[in-house]
């Protein structure tokens, strides 16, 4: 099915100044050269396509990234207080003078650019291979040109378990850079790796992360968006899980003019379990879109979705859920939840949670809900002595605890649950 | 009745479920649904030159006597028609319909001229609605014999309007409704008798070009049931609509348009049976409903059109646009529905809520066996204050069947303190089939609430095995487990219904344990 003129147009304008990286590996220029085939063939996303039903894609379309003035945030940068390792990009850039040593047993971390280079490495089979494999059956065309176009990236390979998490740090210092970033990692069998995330990253933020996790391995991934921030971003997971393995997955997004988060999980091994969670706060010029993925292809996996959103003030939540259990998929245990909190009437919450089941003996539910704060429960706290905002702070966060409560390390949870707080208290009325 | 069924196609004995004995397994295989309307009356009819154009519209148009307003307003849609494409984002897969391949206008020859007196008559269509399970006291009122309606007659009255083919083939107590100041006629009548009416509300609810089917159906629709109950009013009969396909490669194209005046209360039923067949033949009907204020409208379906063999051979595609506009303040309208035929079914009925504190309910149970495919729903669109909806559908695949919920429900800015409760399960018999749920919630003000639960399983082992203990063939278990999962939607039905639904949920999915 080829694009309409006026469709590859605009799809070649978007691409017109990005330039595909030098001096790479023969399969590494292959997976670029796919990877713009399958955009070329998609195009950009318009206002009637059914997956973009609930977030304009403009800003997005855009040739170039709508400006976004760069924040001066007074508080700490999160996850300051944990043993971790840092990873920092600049615009989009990897930095390694801020980074620490790359250097850790039990990973493998080494530049994109690097890895693509070699004739023989393993990202062969996960770079461009994971996003291919999620373009069906609903194209992802930013993830497309992302594999196409990154312009850096890092990729991770985790043997052993190792407690201390990766963090990749995106810094925001240039009012219009518009970053592609690319992460491939493979965590294998009876590994364990953590990889956190936390930063504005840009202007306008593509990024892509594909995670393969082997049979027995366990993947952790926290991240922390938004920050009252312009930003426009568009972030992609594409995770694979075999037998036995487990994946947990949580972002907390704060503001932001525009984020859409998309996920693409398959369950392919036998036994595997997939936590999916999302906490998203909204004041003002705020556009949130969760695009969840879940794909069921083994026997006896689990898997969870659980997105809160509370929203104010225009600010927009939108939710596209979808489990997916294919023909043979027995046993299947899928759960998913998506609700809205809407503080003043000039919020809207937009969701579609589907499920598609091909299987017999499944359980599979899902729930939405969506409405005001309860007066009577702020009444209450009110008469024990609590003020309002503070009463009101108090059931947002008991609103969100079930999406916090997805994170397995205490610590990190803490420092979320601290950055909710303190952006609570920020936007008071 | 056990006696003439077929033997069931199975998959094969690898598929049985643990637990369940071999002589359980055969008796099962034995039994299967053969549907029970399946056959044809053999009857000359007369048909409209195959193929649609636009002197085929105006034919449909003078065979009913229309005025030049209703000619012009049929060719309007016509050409918007042509313009449009059919819906694909449905999860049903058909082959392409050839619309030209198709008869639009199909009527017993014996109806040329309205009989008079039983004599008069034609056998065959007596004999029609006599197997179909109408009373005989009302077949004859059906076969349109003036005067039995004063007939003594015992037991709730249900008057009747029957739909063969393309036209009306007669309408039941319209004497005791006139009484009541209740119009209920055909709507080819109505055009004629009541065109103020008709033209005030006809395509009110659902524009002329409102969707692909819809606008076709405004193009050449042929008959269908027309409802007028005045102010203050409650209907003082439940009215039906019974609608036969018999005529072969025939397309049935009714509108049902039925307003209920401020303060009136009526509760309407509609059935439908085609013979069993090869081909695929198409039905795209329109139902619009206008509520007024205070009024309550609650219209039930039991969709009993041939589904097609287990093989998915034949049977009728069934894409219906059914609207209903809650138009004036605390006005109600609850849509009920039992889908159990059709080899493919495309339906949404949907409730406007207009008026301020209005309310829609839609109650469904859709049943898909074999090669079925259903995707159906409701849509719940809240523009009014305080306005309330509630959706209950289950939905109940089985064999290589595809039963897909689909729903929208939307709380406009306005649409302050409004609420709606959705709940749709599915229940999956066997593991070729598939059930799938996509409902879209749309909140734009924060005084309403919205709550959506859905849910997807097989049928309980451990409530089977408590039916069997207690001396139930599995068959008969699955059947009481099924219909416990419907309890819900059944009891919304009126009496007369809810009977037969109970017993069309057992039937339809006859052969499929194992």
């Amino acid at each position: 099915m080829g694009l309409p003129a006026r469709g590859k147009e605009d799809a070649e304008a978007r691409i017109a100044h990005l330039e595909m990286p030098a001096g790479q590996a023969g399969w590494a220029r292959l997976a670029h050269a796919q990877a713009l085939t399958r955009f070329l063939k998609m195009g950009l996303p318009g206002r009637r396509d059914e997956y973009w039903r609930f977030t304009r894609p403009d800003d997005l379309n855009a040739p170039q990234a709508p400006p976004a003035a760069v924040a001066d945030f007074k508080e700490a940068p999160v996850f300051g207080e944990i043993d971790r390792l840092r990873i920092v990009f600049r615009d989009g850039v990897f930095d390694p003078e801020a980074s620490d040593d790359l250097a850790c047993e039990g990973l493998e971390i080494e530049r994109l650019q690097s890895a693509a280079a070699h004739d023989i490495h393993w990202l062969k089979d996960v770079y461009g291979v994971l996003e291919a494999r999620g373009q069906e059956p609903v194209a992802r065309p930013f993830a497309a040109l992302n594999t196409a176009f990154a312009t850096d990236g890092i990729v991770i390979r985790a043997t052993e378990s190792v407690s201390r998490p990766v963090n990749l740090i995106y810094l925001h210092e240039n009012p219009d850079s518009d970053a592609i970033l690319h992460f491939a990692i493979k965590v294998e069998s009876g590994a364990d790796l953590t990889v956190l995330e936390n930063g504005p990253a840009a202007a306008r933020f593509n990024k892509c992360m594909e995670v393969e996790v082997a049979d027995g391995g366990a993947f952790h991934h926290v991240r922390a968006q938004g920050r009252d921030h312009e930003r426009r971003a568009v972030t992609h997971m594409f995770a694979r899980l075999g037998k036995d393995s487990a994946f947990k997955s949580f972002t907390l997004t704060a503001n932001g003019v525009l984020t859409r988060n998309e996920a693409f999980i398959e369950l392919a091994g036998d036994n595997a379990v997939a936590h999916i969670a999302g906490a998203a706060v909204g004041d003002g010029d705020f556009h949130h879109d969760d695009t969840v993925f879940v794909v069921h292809d083994a026997v006896g996996c689990e898997s969870r979705q659980v997105f809160k959103k509370v929203l104010r003030n225009g600010a927009v939540g939108a939710f596209q859920g979808k489990i997916l259990v294919k023909e043979g998929a027995q046993k299947t245990d899928g759960y998913q939840i998506s609700q809205s909190l809407l503080l003043d009437e000039d919020a809207q919450f937009l969701a579609k949670p589907e499920l598609e089941i091909y299987a017999d003996d499944v359980a599979c539910s899902h729930g939405s809900t969506s409405g005001a704060i309860d007066e009577d429960a702020l009444f209450y706290l009110q008469s024990r002595g609590l003020p309002r905002p503070e009463a009101q702070d108090l059931l947002v966060l008991a609103f969100l605890a079930e999406a916090i409560e997805e994170i397995e390390r205490e610590d990190i949870a803490e420092d979320i649950l601290g950055r909710l707080k303190g952006w609570l208290q920020r936007h008071r009325r | 009745m056990k006696g003439n069924r077929q033997m069931a196609v199975l998959e094969s004995v690898t598929e049985i479920k643990e637990g369940v004995d071999q002589e359980t397994v055969d008796a099962v295989q034995s039994l299967s649904a053969t549907y029970k309307h399946g056959w044809e009356t053999e009857i000359e009819t007369d048909y409209a030159p195959r193929g649609l154009d636009e002197d085929i519209v105006r034919l449909i148009s003078e065979k009913n006597g229309e005025p030049d307003w209703m000619t012009e307003w049929r060719l309007q849609a016509y050409r918007r028609w042509l313009e449009m494409d059919e819906p694909e984002w449905a999860m049903v897969d058909y082959p392409a319909i050839d619309f030209q391949d198709q008869y639009y206008y199909a009527k017993p020859k014996s109806m040329a001229e309205r009989p008079k007196s039983l004599d008069e008559v034609d056998p065959k269509l007596l004999e029609t609605y006599e197997r179909l399970g109408i009373p005989l006291k009302e077949q004859m009122v059906l076969a349109g014999v003036d005067g039995a309606a004063n007939s003594p007659y015992e037991g709730r009255k249900v008057a009747v309007d029957a739909v063969f083919d393309s036209v009306s083939v007669g309408t039941t107590f319209q004497a005791e409704l006139e009484k009541a100041g209740v119009i209920f006629c055909a709507i080819s009548e109505a055009v004629r008798k009541h065109p103020d009416l008709v033209r005030k509300y006809l395509g009110s609810v659902v524009p002329q070009s409102d969707n692909f089917y819809a606008t076709l159906n405004s193009a050449v629709y042929s008959d269908g049931s027309f409802v007028y109950v005045p102010e203050g009013v409650r209907c003082p009969m439940e009215l039906s609509t019974y609608f036969r396909i018999n005529a072969e490669n025939t397309g049935q194209f009714e509108r049902t348009l039925i307003i209920a005046d401020k303060g009136s209360y009526v509760s309407y039923l509609e059935g439908c049976t085609a013979p069993q067949r090869d081909t695929n033949q198409l039905h795209a009907a329109v139902v619009e409903l206008v509520a007024l204020e205070d009024a309550e409208i609650k219209y039930s379906t039991v969709q009993n059109w041939y589904p097609g063999d287990e093989n998915g051979k034949g049977g009728i595609y069934n894409f219906v646009t059914k609207r209903a506009d809650c138009r004036g303040a605390r006005s109600k309208v609850m849509w009920t529905q039992v889908e159990t035929g059709s080899a493919v079914t495309w339906k949404y009925p949907s409730c406007i809520l207009r008026g301020n504190e209005s309310q829609g309910e839609f109650y469904s149970i859709a049943i898909t066996n074999n090669r079925q495919q259903a995707d159906t729903g409701t849509k719940m669109v809240h523009l009014g204050k305080s306005t309330k909806s509630r959706i209950v559908s289950k939905g109940i695949s089985a064999g290589r069947a595809q039963n897909t919920y689909r729903g929208l429900v939307s709380m406009h800015p306005r649409a302050s303190g409004s609420r709606n409760y959705t709940q749709c399960d599915s229940l999956l018999i066997g593991g070729k089939c598939g059930a799938h749920t996509v409902p879209y919630i749309e909140v734009k003000n924060n005084s309403s609430r919205v709550e959506h639960e859905a849910t997807t399983s097989k049928v309980d082992e451990d409530q089977l095995f408590y039916c069997r203990q207690r001396g139930m063939d599995e068959e008969e278990a699955v059947a009481l487990v099924v219909n416990g999962f419907c309890k819900d939607v059944l009891q919304a039905l009126p009496m007369e219904f809810a009977m037969e639904a109970q017993q069309l949920v057992a039937i339809s999915l006859e052969g499929s344990v194992g």
